[in-house]
């Protein structure tokens, strides 16, 4: 009995959408496993780390909290990654979209101007797509890879945050902690749900997601980026500028990041820490291929990697599990993810093969 | 004369009448289409047994069957009379067969007998390789030098590896899959020539083409397929080419008509001079000094072997790669030579490359995304950045409707299409463009006999109204029937264009082969990837 793989020779559309779906039980079942070999009565831990989240009153509108940044960034990898540009510092562009904003906010601390926020917004936009342009550039001009270049970036990024909270930008009635002060209620995005966290970064999400849809489905450069990721000679020939979509897909990458860092800082953390972000750049990499590039995939796959941020948090203080349960668990999405979509273009066959002896005697 | 040869006849009773592989009942589905249903097919030791049809009709999956890529449903193979199941390419190669792919793979900066080495995983059978090869090469008349590396060889020698790889295993039978398409019409008999003489010492040889005329040189038996059947068996030798092509597409054939414009001599819309380009290309052939002059209602044929420059040439009239001076390449007297495929397109030409997947049409996309792909600028089909999807269609439809593409319709992915439907599709979709210059790499590369001549005429009728059309071909009877004067492209040299009555086949011939001083081997200028 042997197990074979053979190419279908064409996608599968059953499992483009079936392997998320496989990759997710696989995934749940493994940890269930983990969950049981340190101890744990795996029912109670999944329960604790996957449902109970959702059942609290708090726990439904903290997953939009957290689903927004995750899909703000998603949505703008996805469109890269559709043009075989392969933007993996959002990480980076995230955290100086978040300094470029938490900046104007530190230097008008006094200010209560109204324009502040829209400000801050802006500022954050382009902290972003500022850091996404170095690997753009690179890449159109030197042919530079942007894996690498982007990646090492987003720790060039952390160390500069990490200088700044600890240095110039410091609170200085701190008491020496590496953080800068609190932002002034007029750089606070407002609540928009009385009792939530939920921000202005929630709906702005959402809009993206519209419009990452209207953008891939409707409009030409939606058809470039898709001609050129899946045949960059045909694109040539139709006259399509690669350069041009590099640094128009590194831009809305770095944009999307850039603001979701401001939404983050002037939101649900409220200032400068070394601690902006647990990971949502790197995370939002996995939202994007689970939702399948798909701008509405992505939402969904948002809040998916959302509830494992929760879920951790949760595990953590009622089963007193490490906070290293949420990255294990993206861990293993994303690896049962890659081994499942293995059956988009192969099917996998068992049976037994004629032993070679056959063939010398048949001649 | 035709006889339907049943499968099902009592065992011969002399041992050398048995067939060496009989097919029975073969069929093969795939999702959305029968591609064999229940194909017979005998071949006998030591004959050159034809497989002919039209693209799709079902020849590939059946050699693929037969080669153990693929599983058949349902149908028994016997080989010398046992019934067996052909389970992989390994195990068909240890019973005896061979198989010569259209496309070849070998390792350009490898030497020929290294790479036939590294087909051998038996070490021992890896000793004395030099020496075998000299003896094989001698025996059938397959001239090679083991040393040599393959980046200096032209596509004739290459295929003389992939023959001798397959001989070395003292092959029963050999499959050839449209052998000829890159060779010179003398390479082509020195082709025959060795075919004959290993048909002679008992090797069966089956010989997949469309081109009728060599099939009735060359083969004694000829099995047509269509739409995936059997529907006739009989001795190409007595039938006519005609008579062949007409079995194998079911309906008969039109001739295409040459239409000429009337009126006196015509302005040259595309004319090209002093192209010199270098290739993108590691092993690439550069561009050296290319000048020619297409006048509206004229085709010119670009004559000559794969990889003299055909691809680089495509290249630099397309766009794709900008020339260093605007005047190298003028439409209607327009400087073009730096600007970019779409803007060359807004001056009034359009292209067909040689490569349909990926390059002409993405796979993956609907065949209205297809269209889109080099009509959205010329036709408007896009309106402030956004896709007008209903005019998209309507477009992809109108192609579909008047070149004929069978399909399931505009929404079809064009990787659903057979070759020559496709072809139709992309040939249609530039010339609904109605261009003034239309340059074609290949317009018939693996297309039908049926798609052939729709696409010929549709290339004529478009020069008719008044275009220049460039046709780069190898086929040199597509070049003779098509075009009204044939330059010869060798070693990145053009030669200069004479009109199609003063030269014979066998000048364009000696010509491919770089005869005139430029040879394609002494001139192809090597170099290492720039970036």
């Amino acid at each position: 009995m042997l197990v074979r793989i053979e190419p279908r020779g064409r996608h599968s559309a059953l499992w483009t959408y079936g392997s998320p779906v496989l990759a997710l039980l696989l995934t749940v079942l493994t940890a269930g496993l983990i969950f049981a070999a340190m101890g744990q009565d795996p029912w109670r831990a999944l329960h604790t780390f996957l449902v109970a989240p959702l059942a609290s009153e708090t726990g439904r509108p903290e997953l939009l909290v957290k689903a927004a940044p995750l899909v703000l960034i998603a949505t703008g990898l996805s469109l890269g990654f559709r043009a075989n540009v392969w933007n993996i510092g959002a990480e980076g562009q995230y955290i100086l979209g978040a300094l470029a904003g938490g900046g104007l906010a530190l230097w008008f601390y006094e200010s209560e101007s109204p324009l502040l926020l829209p400000a801050m917004i802006l500022a954050g936009i382009l902290g972003g797509m500022a850091w996404a342009a170095i690997p753009a550039l690179l890449r159109t001009r030197f042919n530079a890879n942007e894996i690498l270049t982007s990646l090492m970036l987003t720790y060039v990024a952390e160390l500069v945050l990490a200088y700044l909270v600890t240095g110039p930008w410091r609170d200085p009635e701190g008491y020496g902690f590496p953080q800068s002060r609190l932002f002034s209620e007029a750089a606070t995005l407002p609540n928009l749900v009385p009792g939530t966290r939920i921000h202005l970064g929630v709906l702005v999400a959402l809009l993206v997601v519209g419009l990452g849809w209207a953008l891939l489905a409707k409009s030409l450069v939606g058809f470039q980026l898709k001609v050129v990721g899946q045949a960059p000679r045909a694109a040539r020939y139709a006259g399509f500028s690669q350069p041009a979509l590099v640094w128009l897909t590194l831009l809305i990458g770095g944009g999307l990041a850039g603001l979701s860092g401001l939404f983050e800082v002037a939101g649900p953390v409220g200032q400068l820490t070394p601690h902006i972000s647990p990971g949502y750049g790197f995370t939002a990499i996995i939202v994007a291929f689970l939702g399948r590039l798909h701008p509405v995939g992505v939402l969904f796959a948002g809040l998916v990697l959302a509830l494992s941020y929760i879920g951790g948090e949760v595990a953590q203080i009622e089963l007193g599990l490490p906070n290293a349960v949420t990255g294990i668990f993206q861990g293993i999405l994303l690896f049962f993810l890659l081994a499942c979509d293995m059956l988009i273009l192969y099917r996998v066959r068992f049976g037994l093969r004629q032993p070679a002896r056959a063939a010398e005697e048949a001649r | 004369m035709l006889a339907s040869d049943s499968p099902q006849h009592p065992p011969r009773a002399a041992a050398a009448a048995m067939p060496l592989l009989e097919l029975r009942g073969i069929s093969k589905a795939f999702p959305g289409c029968l591609a064999n249903d229940d194909v017979s097919l005998t071949i006998r030791p030591g004959e050159i047994h034809a497989l002919l049809g039209e693209n799709g009709a079902g020849k590939s999956t059946l050699v693929k069957i037969i080669y153990g890529v693929l599983q058949p449903d349902r149908g028994e193979i016997l080989w010398r009379g046992r019934p067996i199941q052909m389970a992989s390419p390994g195990f068909a190669r240890r019973l005896g067969i061979g198989m010569v792919f259209q496309q070849f793979s070998l390792f350009e900066a490898l030497t020929v007998a290294e790479n036939i080495a590294l087909g051998i995983s038996d070490p021992e059978e890896r000793r004395g390789l030099r020496r075998r090869i000299d003896e094989v090469s001698r025996t059938y008349g397959l001239p090679l030098d083991p040393g040599r590396a393959v980046h200096d060889l032209s596509v004739g020698e290459r295929q003389r590896i992939e023959i001798v790889r397959c001989l070395l295993q003292n092959p029963r039978l050999l499959i050839m899959d449209e052998p000829t398409s890159v060779l010179t019409p003398q390479e082509v008999e020195r082709l025959f020539d060795t075919l004959r003489r290993l048909a002679a010492k008992g090797c069966a040889i089956l010989y997949i083409s469309h081109k009728l005329e060599e099939i009735r040189a060359l083969c004694e038996r000829a099995t047509i397929m269509r739409a995936g059947r059997v529907v006739a068996e009989c001795d190409p030798r007595v039938e006519s080419a005609r008579r062949l092509a007409e079995l194998m597409i079911g309906t008969e054939l039109k001739s295409p008509v040459h239409g000429k414009p009337a009126g006196g001599r015509a302005e040259p819309r595309l004319v090209v001079s002093g192209l010199s380009l270098r290739s993108e290309q590691a092993f690439g052939t550069d561009l050296k000094d290319i000048g020619f002059s297409v006048a509206g209602g004229e085709v010119l044929g670009v004559a000559g072997i794969a990889g003299n420059g055909q691809t680089e040439l495509m290249a630099a009239l397309t766009g794709e790669t900008p020339c260093d001076r605007a005047e190298a390449i003028l439409i209607d007297g327009v400087p073009v030579g730096r600007l970019d495929p779409a803007q060359r397109r807004m001056r009034g030409a359009a292209f067909v490359p040689e490569e349909r997947d990926g390059h002409g049409a993405v796979r993956g996309m609907t065949l209205a995304e297809n269209a889109l792909l080099s009509g959205y600028r010329r036709l408007g089909l896009v309106r402030r950045g956004l896709i007008d999807a209903g005019r998209t269609l309507a477009y992809a439809e109108r192609i579909i409707r008047t070149f004929d593409v069978r399909t399931t319709g505009a929404r079809a992915e064009a990787g659903s299409l057979s070759g020559g439907n496709l072809q139709k599709f992309i040939v249609g979709r530039e010339i609904l463009q109605a261009p003034g210059v239309l340059v074609v790499s290949q317009p018939t590369w693996g297309v039908d006999a049926g798609a052939a001549t729709a696409i010929h005429q549709a290339l004529m009728d478009l020069a008719a109204a008044g275009a220049a059309v460039l046709v780069i071909s190898q086929d040199l009877d597509e070049i003779f029937s098509l075009c009204d004067r044939i330059a010869v492209i060798a070693g990145g040299r053009l030669s200069p264009a004479r009109p199609v009555g003063e030269v014979t086949v066998a000048e364009i011939g000696l010509l491919m082969g770089g005869a005139v001083g430029n040879g394609a081997d002494r001139s192809r200028e090597v170099h290492a990837r720039q970036d």
